[in-house]
Order: C-alpha cells, then sequence, then structure tokens
C-alpha cells in the first residue's frame, strides 16, 4: 500500500513540476544557475573517478587476459567498452545519486522546514515546479556531458597506464580503442544518463519536498533519496539495456 | 474582510480547530492569542490555505476562499502578504533577489521599475543599504523587516503574520509591531497577527481573538482584554508580572477615577 501511495504522490507532484511554468525567463537563470551547481560542480568528481577507474579497467584486463590467444589490442577495446556501456553512465550516475541527490534532497527539505516552500506557495508560485523542474532540465541536459567526459578520460586513464607501467603496448591499447566502434553505443550511453537524471532529480526532490520535521527527518529524507535513486538507476539500466541493445 | 464559518480542522483523528467563526476586520490589527499548541498557527495556514479544512467556510470579502480551485487559489494569493515565524527568506537569494521574486514572476514591470519598487519597500521597513547581503548576513530583526518588504511589494490586500515577534528582543519587537501597524493603515490591509506577545496584545490588539484547545474562546480589544471575566484568558493573560503589574495600574487609576 506504502509502494502505491508513494507512486501516486510522486506522479501527483511532477504534475506540477511539469506544468506550464510562470515565466519562462526567471526559469532559464535558474536552469543555468542549477548547470553550474549540480553538472559544472560535478566535473571534479566524475573525472577523477573516471581516471582511475580506466587505468584500474586497464591494469585488471592485462593482468587476466595474459594469453598468446587474446590479441593485446582487445584490451584496450575491453576498456573502452567497459567505459561506454556501463561505467561513464551507470556507475558515474550511482555515484552522482550520491553527491547531487542527497544536495537536492536536503537543500529542498531544509527549504520545507524552514517553511521556505510554503513562502513560496503563498506568493502564489508553483514551488514544485520553480524548484525542481530548473534542476531536472539541468541535470539531463548537462549529465549526458559528464557521460562523454567520463568515456575520454577513462579511456586517457587507461593511455596513460599502459604507458607508465608498461603492462602493454599503447600502440595496442589505441588500435584496440578504435576497434569494431559503433557509434550507436555511445547513443545508449548518452540516453541511459539522460534518464538517470531525471531519476535521480526527481526522486530526490520528491523526498525533499515532501521532508517533515526537524534536521533530522531531512537527513533520513536525504539517504531514502539517494538509495531510492540507486535502486531505479539499476532497475533501469536493466529496462533500458532490453529496450536499447536487445529488444 | 476575512471571514470564517464554523470552521473544522483535524490531524489523525485529533481536532484541532473546533467551530471557529470569526470576522478579521479591514485597515485593522486583527490578533489571534493563545497558549502554545492551542491551534493558532493551524488556523493561520488553513485561512491562507496552506492546510485543507475539514467542513466550514473561509470568506475573503465576498469570494468563498475556501472552494477556490489551484488556479484561482494561485490568483487569489498575489492578493496575499506573509510574513513568516523564521522570516522564511530564500537563503540562496540576496535581500533584493528575496524581496524582487513576486515582482519578476507575476509582472512586466521593466528592471528599473523593479529596482525601484524594492527600494522604495526596504526603505519602508528602515533597511538601506542591505539590498546585496545574504539572509545568513542579517540578524533576526532584519530578517523579519525583509520579511516584511517581501510581503508588501505586490501591494497585498491581506497582510499574514505568524509570531513575527518571535525570538526579537522587547526594542525590536515594537519597532516590528508598529511597522506592522502602520503598513495596516496606510494601505487599508486586512492584517491578522498570530501571537502570544503580550506586548503585541497592548500595544497593537485593535481586534483580538482568544482560542483555547483550538475553540474561539474571547474575543475584544485591547482596552476590554484587561478586565475581561473568563478565566482561561486571564491565566494566560496575566501570566506574566508585567501583565499582572498592567492591571494594577489599570484598576489603580479606575479606583481614583
Amino acid at each position: 500500500m506504502q509502494f502505491f501511495d508513494f507512486i501516486g504522490r510522486y506522479f501527483i507532484l511532477m504534475s506540477k513540476v511539469f506544468s506550464r511554468p510562470e515565466k519562462r525567463k526567471i526559469y532559464r537563470s535558474r536552469i543555468m544557475f542549477e548547470m553550474e551547481a549540480l553538472g559544472l560542480n560535478s566535473i571534479g568528481i566524475a573525472a577523477i573517478i573516471s581516471v582511475f577507474m580506466g587505468a584500474v579497467v586497464t591494469l585488471q584486463m592485462s593482468i587476466n587476459l595474459e594469453s598468446p590467444f587474446i590479441p593485446r589490442y582487445l584490451i584496450g577495446y575491453a576498456t573502452r567498452e567497459t567505459m561506454i556501456l556501463e561505467f561513464s553512465s551507470t556507475v558515474v550516475a550511482l555515484i552522482l545519486a550520491g553527491k547531487v541527490g542527497s544536495n537536492i534532497a536536503s537543500e529542498i527539505g531544509t527549504m520545507r522546514i524552514t517553511e521556505q516552500i510554503d513562502a513560496l506557495e503563498i506568493m502564489g508560485v508553483n514551488s514544485a515546479s520553480y524548484l525542481i523542474l530548473p534542476k531536472i532540465v539541468a541535470t539531463v541536459l548537462f549529465f549526458p556531458f559528464l557521460t562523454i567526459l567520463s568515456i575520454l578520460i577513462g579511456t586517457a586513464g587507461g593511455y596513460l597506464i599502459a604507458i607508465f607501467t608498461g603492462v602493454m603496448n599503447p600502440s595496442d591499447y589505441v588500435e584496440g580503442l578504435m576497434y569494431s566502434f559503433k557509434t550507436f553505443s555511445i547513443w545508449y550511453s548518452l540516453i541511459k544518463m539522460a534518464f538517470y537524471a531525471l531519476l535521480i532529480t526527481s526522486i530526490s526532490g520528491f523526498y525533499g519536498y515532501f521532508a517533515k520535521g526537524n534536521s533530522l527527518e531531512v537527513g533520513r529524507s536525504s539517504t531514502k533519496a539517494v538509495v531510492v535513486s540507486s535502486v531505479m538507476i539499476l532497475i533501469f539500466d536493466l529496462i533500458l539495456t532490453q529496450l536499447l541493445l536487445i529488444a | 474582510m476575512i471571514r470564517t464559518e464554523h470552521l473544522f480542522k483535524s490531524f489523525d483523528g485529533r481536532v484541532v480547530l473546533n467551530d471557529i467563526s470569526v470576522e478579521f476586520d479591514q485597515g485593522k490589527t486583527n490578533l489571534i492569542i493563545g497558549q502554545s499548541g492551542s491551534g493558532k498557527t493551524v488556523l493561520l495556514k488553513c485561512l491562507v490555505g496552506l492546510h485543507q479544512i475539514d467542513s466550514g467556510s473561509i470568506y475573503y470579502d465576498d469570494t468563498l476562499f475556501s472552494a477556490l480551485n489551484f488556479r484561482e487559489l494561485k490568483q487569489i494569493r498575489r492578493d496575499i502578504g506573509m510574513i513568516f515565524q523564521g522570516g522564511a527568506l530564500l537563503d540562496s537569494s540576496t535581500v533584493e533577489e528575496n524581496v524582487r521574486l513576486p515582482l519578476d514572476l507575476f509582472t512586466n514591470q521593466s528592471a528599473k521599475e523593479k529596482r525601484d519598487r524594492v527600494d522604495f519597500c526596504l526603505d519602508r521597513v528602515n533597511l538601506e543599504n542591505a539590498n546585496k547581503l545574504y539572509p545568513a548576513e542579517l540578524s533576526g530583526g532584519m530578517i523579519k523587516r525583509v520579511a516584511i518588504a517581501r510581503a508588501i511589494v505586490m501591494n497585498p490586500k491581506y497582510l499574514f503574520c505568524d509570531e513575527p515577534n518571535s525570538g526579537l528582543d522587547p526594542m525590536t519587537s515594537i519597532v516590528i509591531d508598529n511597522l506592522i501597524k502602520e503598513i495596516t493603515e496606510e494601505y487599508s490591509i486586512t492584517t491578522i497577527i498570530n501571537t502570544h506577545d503580550m506586548n503585541s496584545v497592548l500595544e497593537i490588539g485593535e481586534k483580538i481573538m482568544y482560542i483555547h484547545d483550538g475553540k474561539k474562546w474571547w474575543e475584544g480589544t485591547k482596552h476590554d482584554i484587561l478586565h475581561a471575566d473568563n478565566k482561561e484568558l486571564n491565566e494566560f493573560v496575566f501570566a506574566s508580572a508585567m501583565a499582572k503589574r498592567a492591571r494594577e495600574v489599570v484598576d489603580h487609576g479606575s479606583a481614583r477615577s
């Protein structure tokens, strides 16, 4: 029953979020602000984990695919495919669910308990749309760029580890990067990330918007937002993979 | 004028407002007083539509406010200003942006017109040169004054104040009280103030409703309240030594005359 209550309240909130904005100009400036707050400020964490993951994947492949029957360039190929198909969208999204999701839930939750949302409502502002819509638009537009950045930095990480450790020949690695490249894989990754951005922002916004009580409750809302967003990312990873790659 | 008829509100089966019928006059400072937990804030939130009422009616002049749909409610709310207990200023916006927000969203004024209006409202609450400050940089009294400026920026017909003096020292409280009273008279606003500050009651209480256990217990003016023959009201009013002393002075004055 609680599940249906959650679903019902979530979609009612989303209908408010996606209703016609009061003034587009104000929303445009808020979208730019959120792009900086939620997107630009996440570049650092996405870059750091990508470079290390790219390097580690290359190292692991080099060690575990040590066989005269397996061409060495396949290590570069496997690193590229790992980064494009799963890491730069799904794993980066899970990291962002922690960083951005908790940020959104705690920000909106604090606004709820300090009556800032009530103040907006009293002014006649559609508070759900004013607070959540710019965040959704900003992340849906910006997070795919993080995916592209993550792919580039991750594969560069693999290249650097090949150079610095000598675990494989860098030219083999580059050959692998260019081997059997499918453009659709990039689209698949970007589409997934756009969905994840929508999930992270709307779910975190939902938990923040309906926070009650005091700072403890805001903390709990923030935790729930991260957990539910992460689970939903994994479920949608499965669904989108089935729909986009297999169906 | 705002009027309620047989207002009921409960939470999880617990009745918080029990048959409240009252009229708040235009151009006057109408006070709702009562102990903590008596239902004052719930009543105020019902009056502005933040809580749905269980039954009864709320009228804003001739409009049945409690029957308005979402779109109509948004429209009438542009005539409402509200000062929240903690100020409820948007933390991520400056003083100027906080006050300007309703103008940005609901008017087609030019940037200069908006700037002039914001400056006028901030001057009106004696807050010059605070435009670029953030709420975290303001004192409690300044936050309340910015909240008042934001509440009056759209020239509201109805002003609601939820414990405007809470957390303020007595001198700042008087400044805030007088400011609200001046604005009420100047713009002929229907002002409803929720308070348990007896200073405010005796200073600006033109029409007072005492609420006890969710029921309307007493109604009168600041002149009536010191002589009211009502046990619960007297316990509330004369709980402080200052109020007791005020009654002694009034009684002494009456006896002498």
